[in-house]
């Protein structure tokens, strides 16, 4: 019973990290419609900022700076923002098809980085010994997993109600008029550009903390945890539980967890091991069903399409 | 003191059509100003030139005397000058209020850091700016649909909500591109009371329209042009009697 509460508070936890990055593709997306399909790229640089700045000095490889956690975090939001401004920065207008190939690009990039740029990496070893939050509990798994917990429910409260206050703004609604028509947003003297910039840097941020969170979490990284498949889980996530809405996007986001994680369970437990390998491919096939129900029964996932009147 | 708003000798090329030909208008502080000319005259160029939307290919334009040509539509707002549009209705999914919101200009909620370090102000420019919002849209008896998208509007009530957004931003004079087009007859009445009361107030107006009745009814001055230039200007009774009007709007002038 113990054992279960502590996995189910492990399973949310995950849960809920992976929440905050959909929180960011929500602002990108749902509220301004930035098409951004390079979302790994964008949680991989924070992901390495933090472990770099926070780990111990390790032979072969720059770091050993050991900065306090949450300096990590904040350095984290900071760079992977920047990061998201420049690319918004160099596709200049950020129309759908120019921004998308970028980010994709992007995201290719930093993989590729991660991987060969060993001196700063670690390479395809990744980085190790990353603190973890409340390590001083380490002894005791369920009181560790359950302080865990309260720091990633912390974090992600807190960034739920900042892009709430957000969208709900002055700033916001330039936002979703620029989404709506463009051209007359930019006659009432808004600056399409300068805006557009701006909602895809915080939503960068918020991504690269959500990268950092994780990886603190885990404790270790590496650059296949950065593949095209968790871009492709954020998006499936946004849709399922709304875009557009902040608490969709985190509903959405648990809701796909399950299933995914609930998927891998079935194939390990079911399949006969040196099958297992190929059946790894039905988490996506389940992710994608589950896609193709929501769209055709509820368009605009759980919490879409509801305007505030 | 210098007009509200003056052009002189604006020419406006595309290609190897000239739209507008060395036109000059002076709007004087107070009136209301009335363009007409048969359709292809030039006149919706005319306007988008003095908004700044469309940008002259020779000619000057000079706001209070400040010269403007050159300078983005969004920034002769700022400067006072507004316009509203023959055809853009206003963005169909948001609120009327929203609408209304986002054409006030130099709301510091509108500045990303502002929502977290100037909460106070941010809230305190919000109320104002609705409060302001629904006067308006009270006078202009929308208040009612505040809370609803903009594409529930009629045709004639879209150009209502033109103007009230035009009035957000709190303009010395005010652009009309056909405020008549598609408006029923008693919406019409409305409009046309509504100008008037707007007027009294010390707003200038230059309004395009092809409703010759509503332009004997409301304008001051009339000048009618034809093929890209001026051809007379004087009171609408004067303009309506002249000859060469009767011709350009018979199409004399092809």
């Amino acid at each position: 019973m113990i054992d279960l509460l502590g996995y189910g508070a492990f399973f949310l936890s995950t849960a809920l990290i992976l929440g905050i990055i959909t929180l960011g593709l929500n602002l990108q997306w749902g509220l301004t419609g930035l098409f951004n399909v390079g979302i790994a790229g964008f949680v991989a640089i924070g992901a390495y900022t933090s472990a770099i700045l926070t780990t111990p000095e390790t032979a072969d490889r720059i770091g050993g700076f050991g900065w306090p956690m949450l300096a990590g975090w904040a350095a984290a939001m900071a760079v992977t923002g920047l990061a998201a401004a420049l690319t918004g920065f160099a596709t200049l207008r950020l129309k759908a098809d120019y921004l998308a190939i970028t980010t994709f690009g992007v995201a290719v990039v930093m993989q590729l980085v991660a991987l060969n740029a060993q001196s700063l990496t670690g390479g395809p070893f990744g980085v190790a010994f990353i603190p973890r939050p409340m390590a001083g509990l380490a002894d005791t798994p369920v009181a560790f997993n359950f302080a865990n917990l309260a720091v990633v429910i912390a974090v992600t409260l807190a960034v739920y109600l900042a892009l709430e206050h957000l969208s709900r703004s002055p700033w916001g609604r330039v936002l979703r008029a620029l989404r709506e028509d463009e051209r007359a947003a930019i006659s009432l003297g808004k600056s399409a550009r300068s805006y557009r910039i701006q909602a895809f840097a915080v939503g960068g941020a918020v991504m690269g903390l959500g990268g950092a969170v994780q990886a603190h979490f885990i404790g270790f990284i590496a650059p296949n945890n950065y593949l095209p498949t968790l871009t492709f889980q954020i998006w499936a996530m946004l849709m399922v539980g709304g875009s557009g809405s902040n608490r969709g996007a985190l509903l959405g986001t648990v809701v796909v967890w399950a299933i995914w994680v609930g998927a891998g369970a079935f194939s390990s437990a079911m399949v006969p091991t040196d099958w297992q390998a190929r059946t790894a491919s039905l988490q996506i096939v389940a992710i994608g069903v589950m896609l193709c129900l929501i769209l055709l029964l509820r368009p605009a996932g759980f919490f879409g399409g509801r305007r505030k009147r | 003191m210098p007009p509200v708003l003056e052009a002189q000798n604006l020419t406006k090329r595309f290609g190897g059509l000239t739209a507008v030909q060395a036109m000059s208008i002076t709007v004087a502080e107070g009136e209301i100003l009335g363009l007409i000319g048969p359709n292809g005259a030039g006149k919706t160029t005319m306007f988008d030139l003095l908004a700044g939307s469309v940008q002259p290919t020779s000619g000057a334009i000079r706001l209070r005397g400040r010269d403007v040509a050159g300078q983005p539509a969004h920034l002769r707002l700022k400067q006072g000058m507004g316009r509203t549009f023959q055809i853009r209705a206003p963005s169909p999914e948001l609120t009327l209020m929203e609408n209304m919101l986002l054409s006030r200009q130099d709301q510091s909620g509108e500045r990303l850091w502002a929502n977290f370090t100037a909460l106070g102000r941010v809230r305190a420019e919000e109320r104002s700016a609705r409060d302001k919002a629904h006067e308006v849209l009270d006078m202009l008896l929308l208040d009612r649909l505040a809370d609803e998208p903009a594409r529930v509007l009629s045709g004639g009530q879209r150009k209502l909500l033109e103007l009230a957004r035009v009035l957000m931003a709190d303009p010395s004079v005010i652009l009309l591109d056909e405020p008549a087009a598609g408006v029923n007859a008693s919406l019409l009445e409305t409009i046309i009371d509504r100008i008037r009361e707007i007027n009294a107030r010390g707003v200038t107006f230059l309004l395009i329209e092809h409703n010759i009745d509503m332009v004997s009814r409301l304008c001051h001055r009339v000048m009618v042009m034809a093929s890209g230039a001026l051809l007379c200007e004087g009171s609408p009774e004067e303009v309506a009697r002249d000859p060469r009007v009767i011709e350009a709007y018979l199409g004399g002038a092809g």
